[in-house]
């Protein structure tokens, strides 16, 4: 199922299984990983964060919930909330089948140096493995 | 520990399907995606391996006797050989120890398939009552039998196509009737709420029926979308709609219980003297969101709870079975407390589906 191919090497990943996406204009961009939505199954609501929210790192911000369970999201970074995606409201399988492009929601970080220091695709990668064992 | 397995783990495996630890079991959630699985069910053919489940035979002069003392239901509704009969199975004080389908077969012969989780207390359960009552009968637990579920409008057609010569046979099946073919037993029953059968059979025979149905076009169905249909069709799951501490008739269940004939019956002196002051009614989420097992729901006549919740894939909102004070009408619109909300749910009628159609 994942191998290591199917891990974007541009984007930064968290122990909760979100990535992050570094942008031009300083915001980041925020999804769960193909790891995530495979173990969650077959997505059927998602639940944003408000825009203009202040949001504290690993704070529980928003809720992907599969047929089979709620997952909750956590925060990447310190940041506000900039946008939230309103084609999942419609197509929450979009996070199915194609995660790193089916985004929840952009944050601008206080600090920048803060995303830096995310896992980046090798370091998230080992992290799967283990879990798998 | 070991999670036991069924016949067919290697027919899972080989099919890809995703494993979990189900009450011991090691069974298939989903071969890939959940609501295919319960589209495909819904609107042509799906099967089950429901191996773990549990078939019971009961032998013996008297055991008609024994039955309509054991059950709550009335198993004098059983005369012709292979009728089927859902009925609970009770505690003293009415609680729930299991659900359960019996059928007939002939005075020296009833078979009963229990849930997995509770077989061997079932089991445990009917052999102290038969001590005292029945002593002659024989109870045999068929730990040697698997059991395939083949659910779907087009279930039949592709079951004969599965098992040549057995359409003779099993086509004139009416629903809740079951009939032996060599050393298979075809029931028309299931837990779908589509047409379909269960097949119980020799474990040794199931892996080849199981690639039979595949090659029919039948496809694998895993447990996820199993609770998904089921819940669609309003039927109960033991152990999350009703329990030890539940009565039936606080579990939408009073429709199996027979309280009008004479027969005593185990658990009938509770369920005449205690009132009643909950019931079993449906929920339809009107916001957007998932309705859980145990969420709180907010009534004008007091607070209940949701004892099975979740997605409906052919309605597209999400759906409940919840407890909640007897004064709760069809129609009420309730509170339903999801993390830091509450959502607006509206009281229905269940079921939700029947026959790939929503009734909602």
């Amino acid at each position: 199922m994942s191998n290591s191919n199917s891990l974007p090497g541009n984007l930064k990943y968290t122990a909760s299984h979100e990535w992050v996406k570094k942008e031009t204009d300083g915001t980041i961009t925020i999804g769960i990983t193909q790891h995530a939505q495979e173990l969650l199954g077959d997505m059927v609501f998602v639940e944003n964060p408000a825009v203009g929210r202040q949001l504290k790192a690993k704070e529980e911000c928003a809720v992907a919930e599969s047929v089979k369970a709620a997952a909750d999201i956590y925060a990447p970074v310190t940041g506000v909330v900039v946008a939230v995606n309103p084609e999942l409201d419609n197509a929450p399988e979009k996070i199915n089948t194609e995660p790193y492009s089916a985004w929840m929601f952009k944050m601008k970080p206080d600090n920048a140096a803060d995303v830096d220091a995310l896992m980046d695709a090798a370091a998230y990668q080992s992290l799967v493995d283990n879990e798998a064992h | 520990m070991t999670l036991k397995q069924t016949p067919l783990n290697t027919a899972h495996r080989a099919m890809g399907a995703k494993m979990v630890d189900f009450g011991g079991w090691d069974m298939p959630l989903h071969y890939g995606s959940q609501l295919d699985e319960h589209h495909q069910v819904r609107r042509d053919a799906g099967m089950f391996d429901v191996s773990h489940m549990r078939t019971v035979d009961i032998r013996g002069e008297g055991v008609r006797d024994f039955l309509r003392y054991l059950l709550a239901n009335n198993v004098d509704k059983l005369q012709s050989s292979g009728k089927a009969l859902y009925s609970c199975l009770l505690r003293p004080d009415g609680g729930v120890i299991d659900d359960l389908i019996v059928y007939f077969m002939n005075e020296m012969w009833f078979r009963i398939v229990v849930n997995a989780g509770t077989a061997d207390k079932d089991i445990a359960w009917m052999i102290e009552q038969a001590t005292v009552r029945a002593p002659q009968l024989q109870i045999t637990s068929r730990n040697e039998l698997a059991m395939i579920a083949v659910q779907g409008p087009n279930a039949a057609a592709k079951l004969w196509l599965a098992l040549p010569g057995s359409q003779k046979l099993a086509e004139g099946l009416k629903p809740f009737n079951a009939v032996e073919w060599d050393s298979m037993f075809i029931a028309r029953t299931g837990y779908t709420g589509e047409d379909g059968f269960e097949i119980i059979l020799p474990a040794t025979a199931a892996p080849s029926v199981w690639q039979s149905l595949n090659d029919a076009g039948v496809k694998p169905i895993g447990l996820g979308a199993r609770d998904t249909l089921r819940l669609e069709a309003g039927m109960n799951l033991y152990g999350h709609d009703m329990d030890e501490t539940i009565n039936p008739l606080e579990a939408g269940l009073a429709w199996t219980v027979d309280l009008v004939s004479e027969r005593d019956f185990i658990g009938k002196a509770a369920l005449v003297t205690n009132p009643r002051t909950r019931k079993l009614v449906g929920l339809v989420l009107q916001d957007r969101g998932v309705l859980r097992d145990h969420q709180v729901v907010h009534c004008s006549h007091g607070d209940g709870e949701i004892t099975s919740g979740s997605f409906s894939p052919t309605l597209n909102q999400s759906i409940a079975l919840a407890r909640v004070p007897s004064a709760v009408q069809v129609g009420d619109t309730a509170q339903v407390a999801i993390r830091d909300k509450m959502l607006a749910a509206k009281v229905v009628k269940y079921p939700f589906v029947r026959n790939g159609k929503g009734l909602i």
